[in-house]
């Protein structure tokens, strides 16, 4: 029945609405062309004006609404520079933004025909062409000079002393990988994944696998302050490692290793106190369409101290030792858990 | 005389017209069906293509409410949706799957059947051959054909939307692997190939169109008319043509690649997956291959849905204002800078696949370098309006309206070209802002500037006036209501294509900013229906046509008939003297020149 009526109204106000046009259609005639067209014209005229100065006003009413709601500040060095990229290029698309549009609406209002005005005949000008191409080519050259110096900071190779971590996504999560105390991250192949004892195919004649351990719970430790690599890859299909709080992000693309590295500066304890939000936690969203569940593949970073993070990693076991019960000590060499983080935490 | 009569002829020779007995009676007596259904007319195939288009974009629009719906309202059940859509909204709430699906279709049906068939497919096929003047386009038939590839990719692409797996949802761009393998979505079954089948088939109709279109404009023009005579929407529409031919293919081949990979079982995009339980055979593909050949097309496309808007842009500023566009040479290099640079940066919407740097810093100089052809453009079309004489009328506003939607996406493109700022905007509201500001809602803005300027021309008649005013200034602030906010949520983080935001603490805030934009969307999409009614009512009544050239406007299409038949001039193709923005004192008051009015004594041309 609501359905009903709400159907009913809608078509209600589009009669309306049509009838309104056709009125004032007929009014036209019956009032004489010229007349109408002219004080219309002086109407439209204003009511651009009026959007124009509405307009400014809802961008700074609509800054002031999101103030609060935006990222807070970049929790990496190289997000720093983001940051201060970004301001570089809002500034110089600020001012284009608001001369141009200005500009436009002012022309609007300005060189209304009236009916006493006859426009001026102005078909080009070689040295105001030449001037609008060249100061927007410098301009861009500028941005590109800026944009290229931090690209290739971002995408430069990460610092020998990096922790390597692994990111692996599937439908709908994601499993990290940390390369225990040998320090190295063993083989996998995707022929020996099962979903029961072995989620990223981890080879087990690699003796490098046996300390490896892994988080299926998407949560990843970081020591801030030091750098940190994530190698990233895909067990099904296109996914996309995006880090906001760090302003960076990369595909996870099945068949291929990409790589993104970066040194947090600010852990969650900290982060949590910057934004009084006693709930604040660094997330990874799946920037990657995925599939149904891609709105839910969602990932935590945790920034600590090292002393936290060596705590925490003394409390993992490994993957294999956690799949294979009974091998595990055999397989294992001797009092492995304490000295894999000794290992870790002496580089 | 005789040469109309030879291209008039084309379909009804087989129907037993005996050719030189009916000096203009044939439209009489020609049969509906090859009067309006299987016409070689390029003014009926333009209308065929407009309206097709028209009932897409209700569709798609209709799709993009509903899932608006849930973004906006993620806790509320709409038992009105499960109406509409069924099994796929159970209860009033959309499931994720069709959700996608949605998406999906939203981004296909606007993109391709919207902005590329029933934007350029209109135009190009209703005024290349009037503005050039040319009786019809170099092959009717070719051109009809285009039509029903066009109509047969429609039937394919509606038939998907009812089959039991849903249609196509891995987005718009159907990237695989997710669009490869029918166990990574239940969109990716049956719905999958019915899209391929549907694309691929809309591939030919661009091409059919395409060539036509190119070869009508460099053959067929009539005496006088050089290339620089001209109007910039034939250059436009002619550049919109060159990107479709040389691009399509490609994406055609990567179609083609991936059908393949579902059925036949290659391994061009497809390696080391291990999915539903097992490793499967592929080893050795590229699913970034894939993204490089869709890009290949997929960012020309972006051009091809512009230009037209562009082209008319400039046009409809220059009558509108009473003066010549400014800088028409500048416009016509533009437009070749802007045609060239189309085809080296399509890469720039794959700066976080994990391509080498270098490769990447190589995109963005060449993207960056986009903004200044495009800037140029957006400073002659404001030196175009300046010192004018500006008529509102609903066509001038809309093509104002694109100017600024224009300039707005434009500037959000130079964050996004450049990879140090995209690595963290990529994929993130960000983009959807951007791109339904400069090439959805400014490219609808050229659409709508279009089909009122040249309404009178394919009807006969006028639209309604003040709905078009109503129909623009919601339109115009319902575009930037829906999109602006939007680019702060994608600042903050906000990953696009999500089915529900509230599980994530970065995100969950922008609830209410949501809710909003989803309200805004309604009453746009309403608004919307306001101008499909203004349109097909004035079709039958609105007011008449008196005169052949109601906006004195100085290009040839105004020098037909009021209704033009199959021939559009009756007698001589009238011969061009002058390019075609003489918007100057004529010496008898008018404050326009027609292009077929010879050069004065002592005038100069241009």
């Amino acid at each position: 029945m609501s359905v009903f009526i709400i159907i009913t109204l809608i078509v209600l106000v589009f009669v309306i609405i049509y009838q309104i046009g056709k009125a004032s259609e007929y009014a036209v005639v019956l009032r004489g062309e010229e007349k109408v067209k002219t004080q219309t014209n002086r109407t439209i005229a204003f009511l651009l004006l009026v959007m124009f100065v509405l307009g400014v006003w809802g961008i700074w009413e609509c800054n002031e609404m999101f103030k609060d709601r935006m990222l807070p500040v970049a929790a990496c060095k190289t997000g720093e520079n983001y940051d201060l990229m970004f301001k570089y290029t809002i500034i110089v698309t600020g001012i284009v933004f608001f001369l141009t549009q200005g500009i436009l609406f002012w022309f609007c209002f300005k060189f209304q025909a009236t009916g006493k005005r006859t426009a001026f005949y102005f078909a080009h000008n070689n040295k105001l062409e030449l001037i609008w191409t060249t100061i927007p080519a410098i301009a861009m050259a500028i941005l590109v000079a800026i944009g290229l110096r931090n690209w290739f900071e971002v995408t430069s190779v990460a610092p020998a002393n990096a922790t390597v971590v692994e990111v692996v996504g599937k439908q709908f999560n994601w499993m990290i990988r940390y390369p225990g105390a040998d320090n190295q991250l063993g083989k996998r192949d995707f022929h020996k994944i099962n979903d029961a004892n072995n989620i990223l195919g981890l080879d087990w004649s690699d003796p490098h696998n046996m300390d490896d351990i892994i988080s299926q719970s998407g949560e990843l430790h970081v020591v801030v302050d030091k750098p940190v690599k994530l190698l990233i890859g895909s067990r099904d299909v296109i996914h996309d490692v995006g880090l906001p709080h760090f302003r960076m992000k990369m595909d996870a693309v099945p068949g291929i290793t990409t790589t993104l590295w970066f040194t947090p500066t600010i852990t969650t304890a900290k982060m949590k106190e910057l934004t009084h939000n006693p709930d604040f936690v660094y997330e990874i969203a799946c920037d990657q369409l995925c599939g149904k569940g891609h709105y839910s593949m969602r990932g935590t970073i945790i920034v600590e101290t090292q002393a936290e993070y060596d705590a925490w990693l003394l409390m993992q076991p490994s993957y294999y030792s956690q799949n294979n019960p009974s091998a595990a000590p055999a397989a294992m060499p001797a009092a492995p858990k304490t000295d894999s983080v000794k290992a870790i935490t002496k580089k | 005389m005789n040469n109309a009569e030879i291209i008039i002829d084309g379909p009804n020779l087989a129907h037993g017209h005996e050719a030189g007995d009916h000096h203009g009676h044939e439209h009489h007596e020609q049969h509906f069906i090859w009067k309006y259904i299987f016409c070689q007319d390029h003014k009926i195939i333009g209308k065929q293509f407009l309206i097709t288009g028209i009932i897409w974009a209700i569709i798609g629009a209709l799709m993009s409410v509903f899932f608006r719906l849930q973004l906006g309202f993620p806790d509320t059940t709409f038992p009105i949706m499960e109406k509409f859509l069924g099994e796929w909204a159970k209860g009033g709430k959309l499931s994720p799957e069709f959700y996608y699906a949605l998406v999906t279709m939203h981004g296909t049906i606007l993109v391709f059947f919207v902005l590329t068939a029933g934007l350029s497919g209109t135009f190009a096929n209703l005024l290349i051959p009037l503005q050039v003047g040319a009786r019809d386009m170099a092959s009717p038939f070719m051109n009809m054909l285009s039509y029903w590839f066009f109509f047969l990719a429609s039937v394919l692409m509606m038939i998907s939307l009812f089959v039991e797996t849903g249609p196509a949802s891995g987005g718009w761009t159907t990237y695989p692997p997710l669009s490869a393998l029918k166990e990574a979505s239940m969109g990716s079954g049956v719905g999958m190939d019915l899209w391929l089948l549907s694309m691929a088939t809309f591939v030919i109709s661009a091409l059919l169109g395409g060539l036509n279109y190119i070869t009508t404009i460099l053959n067929m023009r009539t005496k006088g008319m050089t290339m620089t005579r001209m109007p910039l929407t034939v250059w436009a529409l002619f550049f919109t043509a060159v990107l479709g031919v040389l691009s399509f293919p490609v994406l055609f081949s990567g179609f083609v690649l991936l059908i393949f990979d579902r059925n036949f079982g290659t391994s061009f995009y497809l390696s080391e997956i291990f999915i539903g339980g097992k490793a499967l055979p592929h080893i050795g593909g590229s699913a970034i291959l894939y993204q490089h050949l869709f890009w290949f097309l997929g960012h020309p496309e972006v051009y091809i849905i512009m230009l037209p808007g562009m082209g008319m842009a400039s046009e409809i500023l220059a009558t509108h204002s009473r003066k010549p566009i400014f800088g028409y040479f500048a416009m016509i290099i533009s437009l070749v800078g802007i045609t060239v640079l189309a085809f080296v940066v399509w890469a720039h919407h794959m700066f976080v696949t994990g391509m080498s740097p270098f490769l990447g810093s190589i995109f963005v100089l060449l993207t960056l370098l986009i903004a200044v052809p495009s800037a140029v453009k957006v400073f002659n079309w404001l030196t175009t309006i300046w010192r004018g004489n500006i008529r509102f009328n609903p066509a001038m506003l809309f093509a104002l309206g694109f100017v600024s939607l224009f300039i707005s996406g434009g500037l959000t493109g130079i964050f996004l070209g450049n990879s140090a700022l995209d690595i963290h905007l990529h994929d993130t509201y960000f983009v959807v802002a951007h791109f339904h500001i400069v090439m959805g809602v400014s490219a609808f803005f050229g659409m709508f500037a279009g089909i009122y300027h040249w309404f009178p021309k394919m009807f006969g008649r006028f639209m309604n006036n003040s709905l078009g005013y109503i129909h623009f200034f919601i339109t115009f602030a319902g575009a930037y209501l829906i999109f602006w906010p939007m680019h702060y949520e994608g600042i903050a983080g906000m990953p696009r294509r999500y089915y529900d935001y509230s599980a994530w603490e970065s995100f969950k805030h922008f609830q209410g900013v949501n809710a909003f934009i989803s309200i805004v969307a309604m009453i746009v999409f309403f608004t919307q229906l306001l101008f499909v009614l203004n349109f097909f009512v004035s079709i039958f009544r609105g007011r008449k046509m008196t005169t052949l050239n109601p906006w004195g406007s100085t290009t040839l299409e105004w020098t037909t008939p009021i209704n033009p038949g199959h021939g559009n001039w009756i007698g001589e193709i009238p011969e061009v003297h002058r390019w075609p923005y003489d918007y100057k004192d004529d010496g008898h008051g008018n404050d326009f020149i027609p292009q077929t009015m010879p050069l004065r004594p002592g005038e100069e041309s241009h």
